[in-house]
């Protein structure tokens, strides 16, 4: 059996034998499964947050506290991210040498972490405005919106740490690949929610 | 509340939480009872331990069970599981009958706090530790087999679950000996379970046990979903696969959807319990509507994820035992996935008494109606796949002509409660509690009693006792009329659910029957009890070996009782909808294959128990405030998924020799035993190969 | 306690006028006809006297119409249940193995008319059980005013740990754990919780709805005969739930003039001190009537819960 044959209808994982393709793709449709599932945590997490924009109760408001700047700036980071873990994919898939899929991954962390620095930030200048999530229901459900994407782009890091490590010592073994491409979906996937973020909760905000 | 010892250590541990502590300070009978229940969750533990350390049976015990990725194996420990949860919970049920029996215009003999903690336990244990664990363990072991597959889909995430589950009904456990547990309902509504009205670790116990619980649940229906689409064997097409697969599909994707709200609720809860955030508080902008939402949201399509797979079962025996195959499979296979779509739309029936508009309440009042007809249209597609059969009276077939007569009932008062105004009447009443349990009593537990004796031969290798297996059923069906029949009445008499102390006299005969009712549903499940001892002990003249003791078309039974590790020597192929009666009437059921072949299982791993446990500890450690602890528990979970990743060895192969002894050794049993007529199918004639009628 | 004695001759007084009320109209024959019929397998028991206490006893005009609403939808699922209640047996024994001369058809599976059997009527029953779902739905809903010549008596419920507190804003009193009305008059309730989540129910009289901190809940309902009837909360709140009950007097317009105006006599004002008694967890052991209550006592309730709690 030729290695087209058992091609991924994406990336190429090499595998040569029918089972190993099927097993691949079950892996990457259970990961589709859990993200949906995942997805249904942010939509009432979103539906909760919708709920409480009203409930400011006198204290800081959606307008006074959020800074569109560094929200935009963060966006940016991500999306390279995601484009970034996009090239670190296509290595994969062309078997380029271990050093660049292992430079892409790295690019991609620093990305990860800097998004992550920058979110940190803007909590803390909010902490330091009294916008606290002790402060107003509202303000417990954006603390509980946003930073939940922050953890989910913390554990992306931590796995892409992971990845790295095992591409160094396993490298590209049927194993790395899959858990990379399921790496990738959830990469992705984070993006997908922080746009839903930043115009639901930072471009609504804007609204004076 | 008392000092707590040395806080950076203990957290808010001290003393008076230990009930032996409370009983000795004020010797009631409550607290009395308080301690008895720990003492006997400690001695029975130790008991436990050591008998297996007596028998020297540890090592087999984690090397065949607890490490084991089999799902048979972790479908069976979750119904052990499921078997010694209900067995606390029953007897919560009969104390809290007792009490209100004996506290008519008295005290009774249960303490207020204690009742409610009674009450809150009986609920959480019976949905989530009892009900969900007994399904998820048939559906484990038995869909696989059905889809002719070797495992689940991934089976290292499938005894993750097992582990989390078990770890959350350990914590359950544990909250009988260190502290005590919410008082909140099994629902745990705040703001009564907020802080500033429960700060006791009660409510910490049931938010971590249950988010424990529902994170482990999500991963099952996630891995049952994923098995059922991938994982069929050649020609079964989606509108072959039996029942069963096709409720436990619909269960699996409710719990996909349904169970994040549960975790958000819960979390959210926590939020507030924990870091003093404003989600469902009376001050500060919090509201608990929000909260009533989420819980319902995941609520209601709950109880379909309770019911669906006792459906499944009830097609199987029923179609089994009525010597026919199944009636109105499509029409059954529509009103399956128009129950589970049709139970994400009716979850404001849990609140028509919450204020909203009259118009909202009415489109979800005729919502909740509508389920009832794919429900009915089930009943009657196994009506008439009795009609014109061979029907026997087998305990499974007792059961669901039991279930048939009884749901009906239930699904009469749901009908009532789905009128708001009706439901404005006898909401939160015990009209509603007899309404549920109406329910779940024949649409789960039943279910899964004959899913139990039906398939205990397939898992075990030989069959139940009948006699004894009639005993409980009789009693489980009386107890249920004696007790729950009375309360539809005390309901209607405006009588409030959860209620500790009763001070109508006129109540008084109707509790005294539904106290009489408890007690013989305990001597339900003692005879199921009785019957697994009686049955272990006569093993040997009820044996199965070859597999098919009901003459049954399915292709679990098919091979061998119990199954090899494998299931399958060779994949099976299929092109009919009950491909072993296909099989059995084309007369050659037992071809042997033309050659074997290797076959790779997954290995062993410790990662589930690990996780399980390290799961528990960082929820102690969060009820309790031992910070370190929690902290060292999501480390050590953490590292635990990173290490088991860099795991490379994950398959054991079996060798083709092997398989192959395994399979001529079943075949011998085949040649021994002497095809056996229905109609003495009871007894030890019945070695489990079928006479294929004409 | 002097007024306790007083409301136990008050009550006294209306026990013996709806004794002498219930004259044999239509309607209460009626009512007590199908009391009968639903109580008679009970009374074997000696339990009927349960069912007086709730639904099938109504004492107001809402909880009557609930109480129809609930026999036209049994008799309609009476129906509905019955072909299964009686096929299943039947079936399943006239086809049992061993029976001789049975029909034998193990690969039948499917057939036309039977599937329209059970699929058209039930849907047909429901769509109409639709209709008379929305029509009571609105009928009935507890925010909508009782149609009357009579202007509505105001009553403001606040849900406290283990007790109600009834303010009558108009008549400038309030009572804890008493609930007088006028017989014949719409009462139309505003209900808040001072604490967690309850709910109030009175099943003679009508349906429940919850009280919940920071929001206003209504409910409208109306005694047609004198009587004391049995008021509670449904919504597990704590250790002193099952003790929280209350009772709802129902009597004429001027013995409900007399009953303000006892309580306005009482000098008992419901002034700070009084309040912060009734926010402690308690149960009291008698009602209590109050001779005033501060303006907009009840709106002070729901605007507590903006700010931290205390």
């Amino acid at each position: 059996m030729s290695a087209t044959e058992g091609a991924h209808p994406g990336l190429n994982i090499a595998h040569p034998h029918a089972q190993a393709q099927e097993e691949t793709e079950t892996a990457l449709f259970g990961f589709w499964v859990f993200l949906m599932s995942d997805a249904v945590i942010f939509a009432l997490l979103f539906a909760t947050y919708g709920v409480m924009l009203p409930a400011t109760v006198g204290g800081p408001t959606p307008a006074t506290v959020y800074e569109i700047g560094p929200a935009f700036l963060e966006t940016l980071i991500l999306l390279t991210s995601s484009f970034t873990f996009g090239l670190a994919s296509i290595a994969m898939k062309h078997d380029a040498p271990r050093r660049r899929i292992l430079g892409w991954m790295g690019a991609t962390l620093v990305l990860g972490l800097a998004f992550l620095a920058l979110e940190v930030r803007d909590f803390m200048t909010m902490f330091a405005q009294g916008a606290i999530p002790m402060r107003s229901g509202y303000l417990s459900s954006f603390f509980a919106l946003v930073p939940l994407h922050g953890l989910h782009v913390a554990a992306g890091c931590l796995w892409l740490v992971v990845m790295m490590a095992q591409v160094v010592v396993f490298g590209l073994d049927g194993r790395v690949r899959i858990n990379t491409l399921r790496l990738g979906l959830f990469w992705h996937f984070l993006d997908i929610i922080w746009i839903a973020l930043f115009s639901v909760v930072y471009l609504q905000g804007l609204i004076r | 509340m008392t000092e707590p010892l040395w806080p950076a250590l203990l957290g808010r541990f001290g003393w008076q939480d230990l009930p032996f502590v409370r009983a000795w300070a004020d010797p009631s009978l409550s607290e009395i009872i308080g301690a008895g229940a720990g003492a006997l969750v400690v001695v029975g533990g130790l008991a436990v331990v050591v008998l297996i350390t007596w028998l020297g049976r540890w090592g087999y015990l984690w090397r065949e069970w607890f490490t084991s990725l089999d799902h048979k194996r972790i479908g069976i420990l979750y119904v052990v599981i499921a078997f010694t949860m209900l067995s606390r919970a029953l007897v919560e049920a009969v104390l809290m009958r007792m009490q209100q029996a004996a506290a008519i215009n008295a005290p009774g003999f249960i303490a207020p706090d204690h009742f409610a903690q009674l009450f809150t336990t009986h609920g959480s244990i019976m949905i989530f530790f009892m009900a969900m664990p007994f399904l998820t363990g048939a559906i484990n072991y038995v869909m696989p087999l059905q889809i002719g597959a070797r495992d689940v889909a991934f089976p290292l995430l499938n005894a993750v679950s097992l582990w989390l589950t078990a770890g959350a009904a350990g914590l359950m456990m544990v909250s009988l000996v260190i502290g005590r547990f919410s008082t909140g309902g099994w629902t745990g509504y705040p703001p009564y379970t907020e802080l500033a009205f429960s700060p006791d670790v009660g409510p910490d116990y049931w938010i971590w046990a249950v988010t424990l619980g529902s994170i482990g649940t999500t991963l099952s229906g996630l891995n049952f979903a994923v098995t059922i689409y991938k994982l069929r064997c050649p020609g079964m097409t989606l509108m072959r696969m039996p029942m069963f697969v096709w409720t436990s599909l619909c269960t699996s994707i409710l719990m996909i959807f349904a169970m994040p709200p549960l975790t958000v609720a819960t979390a959210l809860l926590a939020l507030d319990r924990y870091l003093g955030f404003h989600f469902f508080t009376n001050d500060l902008g919090g509201n608990m509507m929000n909260y009533a939402n989420l819980i319902w949201l995941f609520g209601h399509p709950e109880v379909y994820i309770l019911i669906l797979p006792a459906f499944g079962v009830y097609s199987e025996v029923i179609a089994t035992f009525s010597s026919k195959e199944l009636y109105g499979y499509t029409s059954l296979v529509i009103a399956t996935m128009a129950i589970a779509v049709l139970s994400f739309t009716v979850w404001v029936h849990h609140f028509f008494t919450m204020g909203q508009s009259a118009n909202i309440n009415a489109v979800f009042g005729i919502a909740t109606m509508t389920i009832g007809l794919p429900t009915g249209v089930k009943i009657y597609d196994w009506i008439w796949t009795m009609f014109r059969g061979r029907v026997r009276f087998s305990v499974s077939m007792l059961y669901s002509l039991a279930f048939m007569m009884t749901f009906v009932l239930g699904g009469l008062t749901g009908i009532i409660l789905a009128f708001p105004p009706l439901d404005y009447l006898v909401h939160n009443t015990l009209f509603l509690v007899a309404h549920f349990h109406n329910m779940l009593i024949p649409g789960l537990l039943y279910g899964m009693l004959a899913g139990y004796h039906y398939w205990f031969p397939k898992a075990f290798g030989f069959r139940l006792d009948e006699k004894w297996g009639r005993i409980s059923f009789g009693c489980w069906v009386v107890g249920f009329y004696l007790a729950f029949m009375p309360l539809y009445v005390l309901g209607a008499g405006g009588m409030t659910r959860r209620s500790q102390a009763v001070f109508e006299p006129a109540f008084r005969p109707w509790l005294y029957v539904a106290g009489v009712g408890a007690l013989v549903l305990l001597s339900a499940l003692a005879s199921l009890f009785v019957q697994l001892l009686v049955s272990i002990r006569n093993r040997e003249a009820n044996r199965v070996p070859v597999g098919d003791p009901w003459n049954a078309g399915g292709l679990e039974w098919s091979i061998a009782a119990p199954p090899p590790e494998y299931n399958f020597a060779v994949i099976p192929t299929v092109n009919d909808r009950d491909p072993f009666h296909g099989d059995k009437a084309d007369g050659d059921p037992y071809a042997p294959p033309k050659r074997y072949e290797a076959i790779a299982m997954p290995a062993n791993s410790m990662t589930g128990p690990a996780l399980g446990g390290l799961g528990a500890v960082t929820a102690f450690g969060l009820v309790w405030h031992m910070w370190w602890l929690a902290g060292f528990g999501l480390a050590a979970g953490i590292a635990t998924i990173v290490a088991r990743s860099f795991v490379r060895d994950l398959h054991r192969t079996i060798p083709a020799a092997e398989v192959a002894r395994i399979d001529r050794h079943w075949r011998r049993d085949i040649r021994k035993a002497k095809p056996v007529g229905r109609a003495v199918e009871g007894t030890r004639a019945n070695r489990g190969l079928a006479e294929v009628e004409a | 306690m002097p007024e306790c004695s007083l409301i136990d001759r008050l009550s006294a007084r209306v026990r013996r006028r709806s004794f002498r009320k219930r004259s044999p109209s239509l309607a209460s024959t009626r009512r007590c006809l199908a009391t009968a019929i639903a109580a008679t397998p009970l009374a074997f028991v000696g339990g009927c006297d349960v069912l007086r206490l709730g639904v099938a006893n109504p004492a107001g005009p809402v909880a009557e119409a609930q109480w129809h609403l609930l026999l036209i939808v049994g008799a309609v699922l009476f129906f509905v249940a019955a072909p299964v209640l009686i096929l299943t047996p039947i079936i399943a024994w006239h086809y049992r193995l061993g029976k001789k001369g049975n029909v034998y058809r193990p690969t039948w599976t499917f057939s036309w008319p039977l599937e329209g059997l059970i699929w058209i009527p039930p849907t047909g029953i429901v769509v109409g059980l639709g209709f008379v779902l929305w029509h009571y739905t609105i009928a009935l809903d507890p925010y909508r005013p009782l149609p009357s010549t009579q202007p509505a008596l105001e009553v403001q419920a606040v849900a406290l740990d283990w007790k109600w507190l009834f303010i009558y804003p108009d008549q400038g009193a309030a009572a804890v754990n008493q609930m007088a009305i006028p017989v014949g008059r719409p009462v139309h309730v505003s209900l808040t919780s001072g604490t967690v989540m309850q709910s109030l129910l009175i099943p003679q009289l009508a349906g429940q709805i919850y009280a919940m901190a920071g929001m206003t809940t209504q409910l409208n309902f109306a005694a047609n005969r004198p009587g004391t009837f049995r008021g509670q909360n449904t919504q597990f709140n704590g250790l002193g739930f099952q003790n929280q009950k209350f009772e709802v007097l129902a009597m004429p317009p001027d013995a409900f003039e007399a009953w303000v105006a006892r309580a306005r006599a009482t000098a008992r004002p419901l002034d700070p001190a009084a309040l912060d008694g009734l926010m402690q967890k308690s149960v009291p052991p008698e009602p209590i009537l109050y001779s005033s209550v501060p303006p907009d006592l009840f709106q002070t309730f729901i605007a507590r819960t903006q700010e931290p709690s205390r």
